[in-house]
């Protein structure tokens, strides 16, 4: 099968089952995308398939064929996309670990909905968990990098 | 903590940094005669207070820091270089799991040396702690210990420049002055480059202290302001940030364990036929099983060997293990919630008796009785462990999201049956790490399994293997009896506590907890009523305990402020008045006063140094009050909460506002309110305290783990739930009590966790009238 990862091609002749976050992860190198919980259930794997936020730990090299893969590191070519700009400018982060999964989900969500309303926002990401308890900074840079301010 | 533990059989002095050391003697020297003022710790005699001739200094005072394993180490050489071109390295010595200790401690070494903070290198420390001094994370102490240290290295450094600089110009020391990355010629105005000096100045020998001069509060450009961004922001938002599992190395195998479903439980077969059949899949190897008491060692098991990380994930599940289940089998939660309740029900042991309790309560004219539960949590860091290691020619490297480094290399080696210096332990930052990772078995294990396959390897927990196979947080019943006169005056308090310890991990389990769980708010309840007592109850462990962000604070808060705040409304008193009546007077707590054998164990803090002091206290309790404009008027089914509890020498108050609808309870806005001593980032504490409301409502909320014989029965985020962003603590305004660095800085990781739980729940009752006395909340609102 052929994948494209932020804009490389590649062919996969693995196991066809393997969770599209370990192919990036062990065989790509590509290790900004987090393992969290191995379920779609904490976000910290979330990647982009054709524009739109997936968890890694879910979809399968089988679902991917032909499809074009983002991760962190591809979401923008130096590092100062809207989202990962206000993410510095509020000091989002305390371990970290969660950090790129959040600022994905959150170039998704701003993507299909650019100036999404407080509620939105909140429920869009719901599903990425942040054990140390960054929240009320993730809420605050995604309202940031929507409005500018 | 771990070290705390380790530290008592050890010689304090010899562990101790020579340098250091010898400051100090020299340091002491010159009080014996000048004052004859010594202050003694442990057989470890040091001076507090000292006035060099030469400059302002800041008055150095004793922490623990100087008793922990290989004490503190103050060598600029050790700590500082600087390249011909100006650039400067500092090394962090302490793990980065999220408090921003790693860019802290290396931002007051370059504000007091006057470096540019643009032109400073982190270089994070292997383990090596008779190079670096302690590196164990834990305790809410880097800073507490560290921020003395830091600042003498940072004065070395800048002294040493100047004379580097004086020397070049053939001026007197006095001539020349060190600012912004430059040293300058106080008449000429002329200036040399940080970088042109480096080679003179770094050949230099470390100046005594007295003849360094440190910065005024007033001349600080980066402690205490909170501007600096964490060193590691721009990597972790563009995903080059590297944790545990981000480490390749040529070659590299995968390894996921299958490791006993009940602590010490044996393998009695093992068939790994359909594993081996997996694609992917290339071995199996067992790991001897360690039965409960075996400290760090790894759990044991069967790893599956593989060429990826989802090979041996399937690998793993495929295996078809028969255990037996051994003496922990029988362990099940709810009996055990009997047993504990049972086991208060009793009198326990001694740990505190002031004036006659018993005789106060047989007097009372009202007695009551309160009593709270809660169970065995898991750390769930959100980077569950993982490692790499690689075995070459009899040596083992390590590569570890781990708190304490260099227990991690001493474990290994042991457990290999290597000397240490045949293990180096390299650092990566930790995804969270609340406790967990200062338990390293997750590395040994790596290191064991490269030493079998003479090669590289990668061991990843998954998320079920962190929640089941972890070191749980202690589960307590926290009983107290209360004593109220005819004038409703409150003349008896008895705590009793039973709650399995972490000693358990270390030695033959005696149902005992150690001091530092009692010192954790068992012993120190700091209320001005005449007849104290404070008991423990037996309790013994049928899983791993290990300690958790805050440690035994947790229940111990939760009881004591749910108590107070139920014994408020008992006597139709409003609960933040009651609660400052039971602090009483301004005062210092006095151990012998207060019905103790010995001392407050105090964080193990010299009690001269960080006393408690019930002033603070208050004072807490009073500003997140006024702040969260306490006895106004809210709407039906909502309320506020409040908490204080003084845990790692810091006094924190919350006052939590919550709206409890439809059996749900949201949090639109808790007011914090800290005195940390001397606020070195403002920036990072107010961060820690968001994430400790948050960690504090998840535990509330949510979490709780149950055994069934022996088997944790969660495994993920469906069932050991987080707070997400559609329900959590929406605004946290942590007000910080300003002091000058002459208050002494204390802790912040953890203490912020304690006071939540009580405030929530506080603030439940007065919005909807239901008491919570046993947690996790749940769905007990419904």
């Amino acid at each position: 099968m052929k994948i494209t990862v932020n804009g490389v091609e590649h062919t996969f002749e693995g196991d066809l089952s393997t969770p599209a976050l370990w192919y990036v992860r062990d065989e790509l190198a590509l290790n900004g995308s987090k393992f969290g919980c191995g379920t779609g259930l904490c976000g910290s794997c979330t990647i982009h398939v054709d524009g739109e936020a997936v968890r890694g730990c879910l979809v399968s090299m089988e679902e991917l064929d032909g499809k074009s893969v983002t991760t962190i590191e591809g979401l923008s070519e130096d590092g100062n996309h809207p989202v990962q700009v206000a993410w510095r400018q509020q000091n989002v982060p305390q371990c970290g670990f969660c950090q790129s999964g959040q600022i994905m989900q959150a170039a998704s969500l701003l993507k299909t909905n650019p100036k999404p309303s407080d509620q939105e926002i909140l429920d869009s990401m719901s599903g990425n968990i942040c054990r140390c308890g960054c929240y009320q900074r993730i809420v605050s840079a995604v309202r940031q990098a929507s409005t500018g301010a | 903590m771990l070290h705390q533990l380790e530290s008592f059989a050890r010689n304090s002095q010899s562990a101790t940094g020579l340098a250091l050391q010898a400051v100090l003697r020299k340091v002491a020297a010159t009080e014996i005669s000048r004052r004859g003022v010594l202050k003694g710790m442990s057989g470890f005699v040091l001076a507090a207070h000292f006035m060099p001739d030469t400059a302002q200094a800041f008055d150095a005072y004793p922490t623990q820091g100087l008793n922990m394993p290989h004490g503190v180490r103050n060598d600029p050489h050790i700590f500082v270089s600087i390249a011909s071109d100006g650039q400067v390295s500092i090394v962090a010595h302490r793990s980065e799991m999220g408090t921003g200790a790693r860019t802290s401690l290396p931002m007051i070494i370059a504000d007091e040396m006057e470096a540019d903070w643009d032109r400073v290198t982190i270089v994070q420390a292997e383990g090596d702690e008779p190079k670096y001094g302690n590196q164990d994370t834990d305790g809410s102490r880097s800073l507490r210990h560290h921020i003395q240290p830091c600042r003498e290295i940072g004065a070395a450094i800048r002294k040493m420049l100047e004379m580097a600089a004086a020397k070049q110009w053939g001026v007197s020391d006095g001539m020349v002055e060190a600012i912004g990355h430059q040293v300058i010629h106080k008449t000429l105005g002329t200036r040399i480059g940080y970088g042109d000096l480096a080679e003179s100045a770094m050949a230099l020998e470390t100046p005594a202290r007295d003849r360094l001069r440190f910065k005024t509060d007033e001349e600080f450009r980066y402690i205490g302001k909170g501007q600096i961004q964490i060193y590691d922001l721009h990597d972790i938002t563009t995903g080059k940030a590297v944790y545990g599992a981000d480490v390749n190395l040529p070659g590299m195998k995968f390894a996921v364990i299958a490791r006993p479903p009940v602590v010490g439980a044996m393998i009695k077969s093992v068939d790994d036929s359909a594993a081996l059949a997996i694609p992917g899949v290339e071995k199996t190897i067992q790991i001897p099983v360690s039965p409960l008491g075996s400290k760090f060692k790894p759990l044991g098991g069967v790893a599956v060997i593989a060429k990826n990380t989802w090979a041996a994930i399937r690998g793993r599940d495929a295996l078809k293990i028969e255990w037996d289940r051994g003496e922990h089998g029988s362990f099940n939660t709810p009996a055990y919630e009997k047993e504990l309740r049972a086991s208060v029900a009793q009198p326990g042991s001694s740990v505190r008796n002031q004036g006659d309790t018993e005789k106060a309560l047989q007097s009372a004219a009202q007695t009551l009785t309160y009593e709270y539960y809660q169970p065995h949590l898991a750390h769930a860091p959100m980077e569950p462990p993982a490692a790499v290691a690689s075995f070459k020619d009899g040596k083992c490297q390590i590569w570890a999201p781990v708190q304490s480094p260099y227990v991690a290399r001493t474990d290994t080696a042991s457990y290999l049956g290597l000397k240490p210096d045949d293990v180096r332990v390299n650092v990566t930052l930790l995804g969270g790490g609340f406790g967990r990772k200062s338990k390293a078995d997750f590395a040994t294990e790596a290191a064991f399994l490269a030493k079998q396959i003479g090669g590289a390897v990668k061991v990843q927990w998954t998320r079920e293997d962190d929640i089941r196979n972890g070191y749980s947080h202690t589960s307590s019943v926290e009983r107290i009896d209360v004593g109220i006169d005819a004038d409703n005056k409150v003349t008896a308090w008895r705590h009793r506590s039973a709650a399995p310890s972490f000693l358990s991990t270390f030695v033959k389990d005696e149902g005992r907890q150690h001091e530092i769980e009692i010192g954790m708010g068992l012993e120190n309840l700091p209320y001005a009523i005449d007849n104290i007592s404070a008991e423990q109850c037996k309790a013994y462990a049928h899983t791993r305990i290990g300690w958790y962000r805050s440690v035994s604070n947790i229940p111990r808060a939760f009881a004591v402020q749910s108590a107070t705040a139920e014994l408020a409304v008992e006597l139709g008193k409003d609960q933040k008045d009651f609660l400052i009546e039971m602090i009483g007077p301004d005062r210092i707590l006095e151990a012998k006063a207060s019905g103790l054998p010995g001392k407050f164990w105090n964080q193990y803090e010299p009690q001269e140094e960080f006393p408690f002091d019930t002033a603070r206290l208050r004072a807490v309790a009073e500003l997140a009050a006024e702040k969260a404009g306490w006895g106004k008027t809210l709407p039906e089914g909502e309320g506020l909460g409040i908490a204080v509890h003084r845990s790692f020498v810091s006094y924190i108050a919350m006052v939590v506002h919550a709206r409890v609808e439809d059996g749900t309870v949201r949090v639109p806005e808790v007011h914090v309110a800290i005195d940390c001593g001397f606020a070195a980032n403002p920036e990072r504490i107010r961060s820690q305290m968001q994430g400790a409301c948050v960690f504090g409502m998840s535990a509330a909320l949510h979490q709780g783990l149950s055994f069934e014989n022996g088997e944790v029965q969660q495994g993920n985020f469906n069932d050991y739930a987080m707070v997400r962003s559609d329900n959590f603590p929406e605004v946290v305004h942590t007000h910080i009590v300003p002091h000058p660095f002459s208050v002494h800085a204390t802790g912040v990781g953890e203490p912020g966790v304690p006071p939540f739980i009580p405030a929530l729940t506080n603030a439940i009752y007065n919005a909807s009238g239901k008491r919570i006395r046993n947690l996790p909340i749940d769905n007990q609102l419904a």
